[in-house]
């Protein structure tokens, strides 16, 4: 029987919650074709995640325990070769993260795995391995291959998978972290800086600027708006990466996800992937974009073809 | 210190756009090209160091793909630097990052740098794989995702910061030579000037092939990849109900759309 290997990922002794959706990757698969699903981690404590991997549809948890506190790449990329190659996996799943996106292209390389990276569908078409992605801005999909290669690697895109809730009492076994010396150390971290009062991942309702802002001096007009319809002022990468707002007001993969929204109103964003990461999930999300084609539309309950600048002054009268 | 920049003309697709005969990728007829906005990045953190430290940082550009690309070399010439490099020929076409980056680090092995700054994704296919695949092909440490540098020549190491999720970072030292993937907001990347963009015209951009660098035909295009395209399609996509009228008929309806929902919950 042929082996899913999934790559669960911890970070300062907290499971990366993306871990949970790849085992619901790996177990939707073996359903349909037969194969057993094996759990790996690697930290100081591994034992102390088994709990939380013990999914339903797991057969097995691999500990591996590291002297590294913290993410190091020579060691997960020896360590986890070291593992395929003992199991001989048919399908290794990682989730698409920042972690992975050091270790992964590393270990496909020296495996001479097929590798695939941000995919969001996988399946089966005989014994043709076909996995998803997008490409263009999202625009299109992309079925892709692996010709010839016994073992594949792909990395999981986030919020795909629904992780499931049913445990089980999969095997144990313990494997050995490899011995190598690190050409990296880590040094410290840096928390990201506090909004104080504002915490986005708490607000209900968010108004959201990006590019289409143009300039800095456009920042006050939709501050101003937030303020009179009582919404929290949030933004895209670009607007806090020039400094026009604080990053605790990022929306996205590098910024925050906002949990607890419930009315997302994007204005001037066209909708990156990284965007989308934290606020794809916001049950009514309403885009005014002046591109009709901006991938925001596609994930929008509602939309408007307009200008940000006229729609913002229509609402500040009808809020005020 | 001699710094490799290995930079990409990415696809952009018009609003309609049709795909090729063969359904694996998008007619070339409906593709603009730009360069790729991480590539901004890496190259204006390898300008900064020349800048700093003169002759004792050289950096050169590098991109993969036809004569058409050579227009992103120039883009980051006409910033700085004396001269380019351009790798292509018919078997490189398919390639996949994996079979790019065996290409990027046989340059930088023939030029001898001692870094390679790479963008941290390309915007058209977003893989997040080519730097630190680079890395892993000269058997050099990588760190992925760097948001704060700070390199001098000649350092057997180099302090970093990369960018993790939701807005944590880490701080980390990496021996050199190293590849590093730069991420957005690094820096401020800086427009040429009319005189840069001029001069750049006049730098060479040297042409190479996959066998100048001492490749195999099975090294590149498909042969070399890690993954095939089997089929490019347009999905079934979620679209916004779309609020049309006048302006003030938008606005109205939004607001009235939000206050139900607020109304709602």
């Amino acid at each position: 029987m042929t082996e899913i290997l999934v790559i669960a990922e911890q970070r300062r002794g907290e499971l990366v919650a993306a871990s949970l959706e790849c085992i619901a990757a790996a177990v939707e698969l073996k359903e349909s074709g037969g194969q057993s699903v094996a759990v790996c981690i690697i930290a100081q404590t591994p034992e102390s995640f088994v709990t939380s991997l013990s999914v339903a549809g797991v057969d097995e948890i691999v500990t591996i325990r590291s002297e590294q506190a913290e993410f190091q790449s020579d060691v997960f990329e020896s360590t986890l070769l070291a593992l395929i190659e003992q199991r001989q996996p048919a399908l290794v799943l990682a989730p698409h993260s920042i972690d992975a996106w050091s270790y992964a292209p590393v270990l496909a390389n020296k495996g001479g795995f097929g590798y695939s990276s941000d995919v969001f569908g996988i399946r089966y078409e005989g014994d043709e391995l076909i996995a998803t992605r997008a490409a263009y801005a999202e625009k299109v999909h992309v079925d892709v291959d692996f010709p010839g290669r016994d073992t594949v690697l792909l990395t999981v895109r986030g919020n795909t998978f629904k992780p499931i809730e049913a445990s089980a009492s999969p095997q144990q076994s313990s494997f050995e972290v490899s011995s190598v010396t690190p050409r990296s150390s880590h040094e410290s971290y840096i928390e990201p800086e506090s909004g104080g009062e504002v915490d986005i991942t708490q607000a209900e309702y968010m108004l959201s600027i990006g590019r289409g802002i143009a300039e800095e001096d456009n920042v006050e007009q939709f501050a101003e708006l937030a303020e009179t319809m009582d919404f929290t002022l949030g933004c895209s990468r670009p607007i806090a990466d020039n400094g026009w707002l604080p990053k605790f007001r990022q929306v996205g993969q590098s910024g925050k996800t906002v949990s607890s929204c419930s009315v997302y109103l994007a204005l001037g964003i066209s909708g990156s992937v990284q965007h989308m990461a934290g606020m794809k999930h916001v049950p009514n999300i309403i885009a005014v974009n002046t591109d009709p084609e901006a991938s925001i539309f596609s994930i929008a309950r509602y939309g408007v073809v307009a200008d940000i600048f006229d729609i913002a002054d229509e609402l500040q009268n009808h809020f005020e | 210190m001699k710094i490799l920049v290995p930079v990409k003309q990415v696809s952009v697709l018009d609003e309609d756009f049709e795909l090729r005969d063969d359904g694996r990728d998008v007619d070339p007829d409906y593709l603009e090209h730009e360069l790729n906005e991480w590539d901004d990045y890496s190259w204006e953190e390898a300008l900064r160091l020349h800048e700093e430290y003169g002759d004792d940082v050289e950096i050169i550009p590098l991109t993969i793909g036809p004569q058409e690309t050579e227009e992103g070399i120039r883009k980051c010439l006409a910033k700085g630097g004396e001269r380019g490099i351009r790798v292509w020929d018919d078997a490189m076409e398919g390639s996949d990052p994996m079979a790019i980056s065996r290409v990027i680090a046989r340059v930088a092995e023939r030029e001898q740098v001692d870094m390679v700054f790479a963008g941290t994704l390309a915007s058209d296919h977003g893989f997040a794989q080519t730097g630190v695949s680079v890395a892993s092909h000269l058997g050099w440490p990588q760190v992925a995702v760097v948001s704060k540098l700070d390199c001098q020549p000649g350092s057997s190491s180099v302090q970093v910061q990369r960018e993790l999720e939701g807005g944590l970072e880490e701080v980390l030292t990496v021996q050199c030579p190293a590849v590093l993937t730069i991420q957005l907001g690094i820096n401020e990347p800086r427009y040429a000037s009319l005189r840069g963009i001029k001069q750049a015209r006049a730098k060479p951009v040297e042409e190479l092939s996959h066998s100048d660098l001492g490749l195999s035909d099975e090294d590149v295009g498909e042969a070399g990849s890690a993954s095939r395209v089997r089929r490019m399609y347009v999905p079934e996509k979620g679209q916004a109900e779309l609020i049309e009228g006048t302006l003030a008929e938008q606005g109205a309806r939004v607001a009235e759309i939000i206050k139900e929902l607020q109304g709602e919950a």
